[in-house]
């Protein structure tokens, strides 16, 4: 029996363990540990309400637009707005939401997930001309190609062919990216972390120069998606078919979807969003989503655990750090007492399920190629695959959101911070289903609370004993050699973990997440 | 260092969001791609060993990379991003493992920080504790000075704060350093950072500076006018956006008709908080004050 440990687990966000029981070369137990705790909401209480849009993007770097638009979404619907924020205001949202999503779909393919399917070592036999990969073979050729080596061995499959072809689109995806975060800056002011979403809309109207020049950057990325990104996920999802079927986990997915397309609803679960909410199941029926059905808890989380209480209504719990059976700062968030995966491929899955047509062509056009059927989605594949379909339909839309703003119409609205209110702000992040909660009193933050996708995704066990849904993927799958288990790390990584984001709150054993209602 | 010469780099992330790592794929000249793979001044080639947004390695394997550098006989640049945790014996805080417990963050700069040649702290929680060492600092965040500090250690330290840095506060840090080695003192200031970047307030060069000066005011957002008002903390803080502007020079805070936050002060968070609460005469000199300490 092999006990693995991998610490840290790099190319993603944050401080990851990942620890593996094997046996007869099959992977018997899983455990999935946050190690970095820096407790933002304590940090928060007793501030203005309006610094949570701040404060909370500080949770993560790399995701910090979702967290900016959760937090205005929720001090909205705190101040009573929600159903009043401007269109010019909700649409610029999208905008920066949507650059920002593109921008992190495409690093995380190229960057943090394709050294594990991509054979770098191809460079050395490049005989072209391309000025970039002939710098990259001679940075490999002197001897010490750091970062990129040492790495896991393992069966690295693409042709060399595919192999070069991939780098030098990994090359180019650098560019892709930054170009992606220099679009949200037209109307997001900078990135990371922007200062122009703001409770009422953002904080600037739009003109006509930051239009086209959003639009003519939109295209090229737009090129990249559809004529490298999209085709070259095809290419390594044929060539590592087997990741169609490993890797599945849970089986259950759990989105809020995003981009509201009508911001007259004050309830963000009922918005028509351009990608959907709702719950998915593995035989694809799709349920909406009832919030009061949120439970956490921390049996294996290095906090004290406390009685169960309304939300917003708990002490912060303290750190335990010496708790028996506990293995991470990461607690366990369950949906109806199960366990639910989220990311791009629940809220695919449900805008998938509920018939929405530009979803079902690309999704169907994708497996085709792919020789699978809607099973295989839930896999390694299926998640770089859905992640990089979400990424697509949202570029594809954004030319027409561009072209309703209103040249000048406020994209602001006014408001006074009520002495007393509770809020909730429901979106989608890159990373997946992302819930702020605020009680204001005295017009300052009592109590400030995130559940956040990767706390989903990489929780430990439950207090059923249920473990988390990447311990569930990571569980049962076979690792060739121990000393190099690349198979696992191919897993982890095709769920996009943000660890900072994960653990960031203290919230107490079995606390249900009661009514809110969105005024 | 000589021409040539390899400079081996070790970038530990630390209590951090990561936005560090992210602002400094953003960098256009050089390119993320220049700074990793080619000599990013001519004949000077950095050596980035572990990075954990980047590197191919993971576990053991990565870790590996700092001890061949640490052990190694030749000079390296240790780069930190994000505070130290300091509470509780730093257990708030790992990073893989010694003798099959989790080992703290804290230790690997215990270790790492005294063989360093010098010590970049990227961003300001690395430069002053940052948000994570907001009140009530629940994990006891400390920026690095202060960690050596606290420890006896000596590395010289240059700060590049910013929440996060601008891509070439970092870049340029680093030319500074391959071209004419530590910076000299008169060209840092008072808070170990270098006074090209850092050495003029936001509102000196502001755009919308005129309107402050004909006492033109926005009094709600998307309105023109300086948005002192509105709780903007460019008076009190220290950095060339307005000039050299984010994002390929795209736009900055201030430019999308945002508030500067002033994250690059030592008093940021706390004593620039409320955010949206207009700078009062009588704070002005407490942030100062702050920025003294």
């Amino acid at each position: 029996m092999g006990h693995i440990v991998i610490d840290p687990v790099t190319r993603i966000e944050g401080h990851l363990k990942i620890e593996a029981v094997v046996e007869g070369g099959v992977v018997k137990e899983a455990r999935s540990s946050g190690m970095l705790f820096r407790g933002i909401e304590t940090i928060l209480r007793g501030r203005d309400p309006r610094d949570a849009q701040h404060y909370t993007q500080r949770i993560c770097g790399v995701c910090p637009t979702s967290h900016s638009m959760a937090a205005t979404l929720n001090l909205d619907s705190a101040f009573g707005i929600a159903d009043k924020i401007p269109d010019n205001g909700r649409i610029i949202r999208n905008l920066i939401l949507g650059a920002a999503h593109v921008s992190d779909h495409i690093l995380h393919f190229y960057h943090l997930a394709a050294l594990d399917y991509v054979d770098i070592g191809a460079v050395a036999g490049y005989e072209g001309n391309d000025p970039a990969l002939l710098s990259v073979k001679k940075f490999a050729l002197e001897g010490d190609p750091v970062p990129f080596l040492p790495r896991y061995k393992g069966d690295y499959r693409l042709s060399k062919e595919q192999n070069l072809a991939a780098l030098s689109h990994y090359l180019q995806a650098l560019e892709m990216r930054r170009k992606g975060h220099e679009m949200l800056a037209i109307f997001g002011g900078r990135i990371p972390h922007n200062n122009a979403i703001v409770p009422g809309g953002v904080s600037e109207v739009p003109t006509v120069d930051k239009i086209a020049s959003f639009l003519w950057m939109l295209n090229e990325l737009r090129d990249f998606i559809d004529s490298v990104y999209v085709p070259d996920l095809v290419m390594v999802a044929q060539a590592y078919k087997d990741y169609c079927e490993i890797g599945r986990g849970c089986g259950h997915l759990l989105s809020y979807g995003n981009y509201d397309l009508d911001g007259k609803v004050a309830d963000y679960g009922k918005r028509k969003r351009l990608l959907a909410s709702g719950t998915v199941d593995s035989s694809l029926r799709l349920e909406p989503l009832d919030t009061d059905k949120i439970t956490e808890d921390v049996i294996h989380s290095w906090y004290q655990d406390v009685p169960p209480l309304q939300p917003l209504e708990e002490k912060a719990p303290e750190p335990q750090l010496d708790k028996k059976g506990a293995y991470s700062f990461i607690k366990s968030p369950r949906y109806k007492g199960q366990v639910y995966e989220v990311g791009p491929l629940a809220r695919l899955a449900a805008t998938y399920v509920s018939g929405d047509p530009t979803a079902k062509a690309s999704v169907d056009g994708a497996l085709s190629k792919l020789k699978a059927s809607p099973k295989a989605l839930f896999s390694v594949a299926g998640r770089h695959l859905a992640r990089a379909l979400c990424c697509k339909i949202i570029a594809d839309s954004m030319p027409a959101w561009l072209l309703q703003l209103k040249l000048g119409e406020p994209a602001y609205l006014p408001y006074t911070i009520p002495d007393e209110a509770k809020g909730m702000g429901l979106v989608d992040g890159a990373r997946g289903a992302l819930a702020h909660f605020i009680e204001i009193k005295g017009k300052k933050i009592a109590n400030y609370q995130c559940v956040v996708p990767s706390t989903w995704n990489l929780s430990p066990r439950d207090k059923d004993g249920h473990p988390g849904p990447v311990e569930q993927a990571l569980e049962g799958t076979r690792v060739k050699d121990e000393a190099n288990p690349i198979e696992l790390v191919r897993i982890v990584r095709s769920f996009d973990p943000c660890i900072a984001c994960a653990v960031h709150v203290v919230t107490p054993k079995g606390n249900t997440r009661g009514k809110y209602i969105v005024s | 260092m000589t021409n040539g010469e390899k400079l081996p780099v070790i970038w530990l992330s630390l209590s951090t969001c990561t936005g560090c790592s992210i602002t400094v794929l953003n960098s256009t000249s050089p390119t993320i791609k220049n700074i990793l793979v080619d000599e990013v001044i001519p004949g000077k080639h950095l050596y980035v060993r572990f990075q954990h947004a980047v590197m191919a390695s993971s576990g053991e394997l990565a870790l590996g990379e700092i001890r061949r550098t640490v052990q190694g006989k030749g000079p390296f640049v240790l780069v930190v991003e994000g505070a130290i945790a300091t509470a509780q014996d730093g257990k708030f805080a790992f990073m893989g493992e010694k003798d099959g417990k989790p080992r703290t963050q804290a230790s690997w700069i215990e270790e790492i920080a005294p063989k360093a040649l010098a010590i970049l702290a990227q961003g300001t929680c690395a430069s002053y504790g940052g948000i994570a060492a907001g009140a009530p600092n629940p994990s006891g965040a400390v920026g690095v000075s202060k960690f050596l500090k606290m420890r006896g250690i000596n590395t010289p330290v240059i700060n590049i704060p910013g929440c996060p840095p601008h891509p070439d506060w970092f870049v340029g840090t680093v030319a500074t350093v391959l071209l004419g080695g530590l910076p000299k003192v008169s060209d840092i200031d008072e808070f170990g950072r270098l006074k090209a970047f850092y050495g003029k307030t936001i509102h000196e060069n502001c755009p919308r500076r005129a309107y402050f000066d004909e006492g033109k005011f926005a009094r709600k957002f998307g309105e023109p006018g300086c948005l002192n008002e509105l709780g903007c903390k460019g008076p009190v803080t220290h950095a060339d956006c307005p000039i050299r502007l984010w994002n390929h020079g795209t736009n900055w805070c201030v430019g999308s008709g945002g508030l500067c936050i002033g994250c690059v002060e030592p008093a940021f968070p706390d004593l620039l908080s409320p955010i949206y609460v207009k700078l009062t005469d009588a704070s002005i000199p407490s942030v100062i004050e702050s920025r003294k300490e």
